[in-house]
């Protein structure tokens, strides 16, 4: 099956538009195979996210049940990594959070990437006014300290996951029309942009289709190695109280209550900071081979 | 019959310098005229003009006897197609032959795009396998094949080449000139030509005109030319320059 797979998407005679694009796939995932601190990274991103997702059938206690008389118990066999300051399981908030922190992730990258692509290539291609109002904007948001405007904006409505998601995200946008920005300009007067002009393609349709592709690759390497900035400023707002709530497990928010006894009983802490620092590793270890096998100025 | 392409006093400038002075030629139904000259004269830049490509003309463009504004709708594009010079600059790095072949059709909602896809290809002597190709896989010659395919499937009257084989390989510049040629008379196509080397001219135009310093200093016959009817000095230079290549050349082999 697998064999065939190859052969079929290796095939440098490709019979349709699919196998052709599959090829193309296949032949950045072989690129990809070949660094091993890039598949650690993948690996680890993708064992967090089936944690993460199986974790009401993993976790061996209720996430937010405490049991008071079982307080900052040390790791043991019924606790693994230990309960916390109301008596909950650890590991099982651990594993919860996961779900919490990943989410706001995928959904700050989801809301992100895509706006910051259109601003960028809009004003890289369309140039004049409409390039210095655009990047005016983002400078705008750009001079502004990253945890400050996500702090005030989360404190302007009101606390919570949705409030982080958006804080983030309206703070996290700028750098990626800047890169969009760069990509379009050192494309746009290329000779297939102006073969693509005398199709009597629109300018939408240009950038839409011709422009936006090209500037994806670079977007995807430093998406990738945001990820990390995004999840520690995640954590950042839940230390600071102004993520998600409690009881609500955010690896950040652990690490906040657990800051009080974090001398005695520093396995509170610890987990959710292990957590954290691995993840964030793994994403940047990951963004590192990407921009290794996508980066177009190599290929 | 009307004249095919009229432009007469046109002017381009970049920032305030003038690349081309009060350049006039007339280019009838099918024939085909060469633009000669050397880099910098100002050649390129009056192709790019014609095609629309280039908004800081002033003067006038007819097309077919229509005069052409600054910017050029879909219907110009179904009559003017172009050719480029650098087929590695001119393919787009992320999309299949097929891809860059069927945009125009898609474009401008023409249907049986399998078709009209593969018949460009076999026009150009590609093979079909080479449609789900990414130009990275091609060599150079089968690019610029790939680029005048791209010109012709959208059936245009008219085809500016801003030299087409000034990027190739000596022996591949042969093949592409002939076929160039070769369908120039099969589609009756009007052709108007860029290009530095005078013998290519002279082997796919009748008329030429020679430009110095963005002015169009003469234009002449190739038979003109051959016969050594050449008046103005900087094309006699032209013509002795590409002479003397062609001693050393052929002193060379």
């Amino acid at each position: 099956m697998l064999a065939d797979f190859r052969r079929w998407a290796l095939n440098d005679d490709a019979g349709s538009r699919r196998q052709a694009a599959w090829g193309r796939r296949y032949r950045i995932w072989l690129a990809l195979k070949g660094n091993p601190l890039a598949m650690l990274g993948l690996a680890i991103i993708l064992a967090c996210v089936v944690l993460a997702a199986l974790a009401p059938v993993l976790a061996p206690y209720d996430p937010t049940v405490q049991e008071l008389t079982d307080r900052l118990a040390k790791p043991s066999a019924a606790h693994l990594l230990g309960t916390d300051e109301l008596g909950r399981d650890i590991l099982s908030r651990l594993l919860y959070g996961g779900r919490v922190t990943l989410g706001m992730v995928i959904a700050v990258v989801v809301l992100v990437a895509p706006l910051g692509l259109a601003v960028g290539t809009v004003a890289g291609f369309f140039g004049g006014w409409v390039d210095t109002c655009l990047m005016r904007v983002t400078d705008v948001f750009l001079a502004f300290p990253r945890l400050i405007l996500a702090l005030a904006f989360v404190a302007a409505l009101s606390p919570g996951v949705e409030s982080t998601i958006l804080a983030i995200a309206l703070t996290a946008w700028p750098p990626y029309a800047r890169i969009a920005r760069a990509e379009t300009l050192t494309i746009r007067h290329a000779d297939f942009i102006e073969a693509a002009a005398m199709t009597g393609a629109s300018p939408w349709r240009i950038v839409a289709r011709h422009v936006a592709p090209l500037c994806v690759p670079s977007l995807i390497v430093r998406v990738t190695l945001d990820m990390s900035s995004i999840i520690i400023t995640a954590a950042s707002l839940g230390f600071l109280g102004m993520g998600a709530q409690p009881p609500s497990p955010e690896w950040g928010a652990m690490i906040a209550t657990a800051k009080r006894f974090i001398l005695d009983q520093y396995w509170v802490a610890l987990a959710p900071c292990v957590a954290i620092l691995m993840i964030s590793l793994a994403f940047n270890f990951l963004g590192d081979g990407l921009r290794d096998v996508l980066d177009p100025k190599q290929s | 019959m009307t004249t095919m392409i009229e432009a007469s006093d046109l002017g381009i400038a970049f920032s305030g310098t003038q690349v081309v002075k009060g350049v006039s030629f007339d280019v009838e139904p099918g024939e085909s005229f060469g633009i000669v000259g050397e880099s910098g004269s100002g050649k390129s830049t009056v192709l790019r003009a014609l095609a629309g490509l280039n908004r800081d003309w002033s003067g006038q463009i007819c097309f077919d006897g229509n005069k052409v504004g600054l910017r050029r709708d879909r219907t110009f594009y179904t009559k003017v197609q172009m050719v480029f010079q650098d087929p590695f600059g001119s393919l787009h790095p992320a999309q299949t032959i097929d891809r860059i072949l069927s945009e125009f059709l898609l474009v401008n909602g023409i249907g049986d795009i399998d078709g009209r896809v593969n018949r460009a290809l076999a026009e150009v002597a590609l093979p079909s396998s080479v449609r789900f190709r990414f130009p990275h896989q091609l060599s150079g010659g089968q690019r610029q094949r790939v680029a005048i395919a791209r010109a012709l499937i959208a059936e245009p009257e008219v085809l500016l080449l801003d030299e087409p084989t000034s990027a190739l390989d000596v022996s591949v510049q042969a093949e592409v000139l002939n076929l160039l040629a070769d369908l120039r008379q099969r589609l009756g196509l009007t052709y108007v030509m860029v290009s530095h080397n005078l013998a290519v001219i002279a082997h796919l135009c009748a008329r030429m005109g020679a430009m110095q310093h963005g002015i169009m200093v003469e234009q002449l016959t190739t038979e003109a030319l051959r016969n050594d009817k050449a008046v103005h000095a900087h094309t006699r230079e032209l013509v002795d320059l590409s002479l003397s290549l062609e001693t050393v050349e052929a002193a060379a082999l």
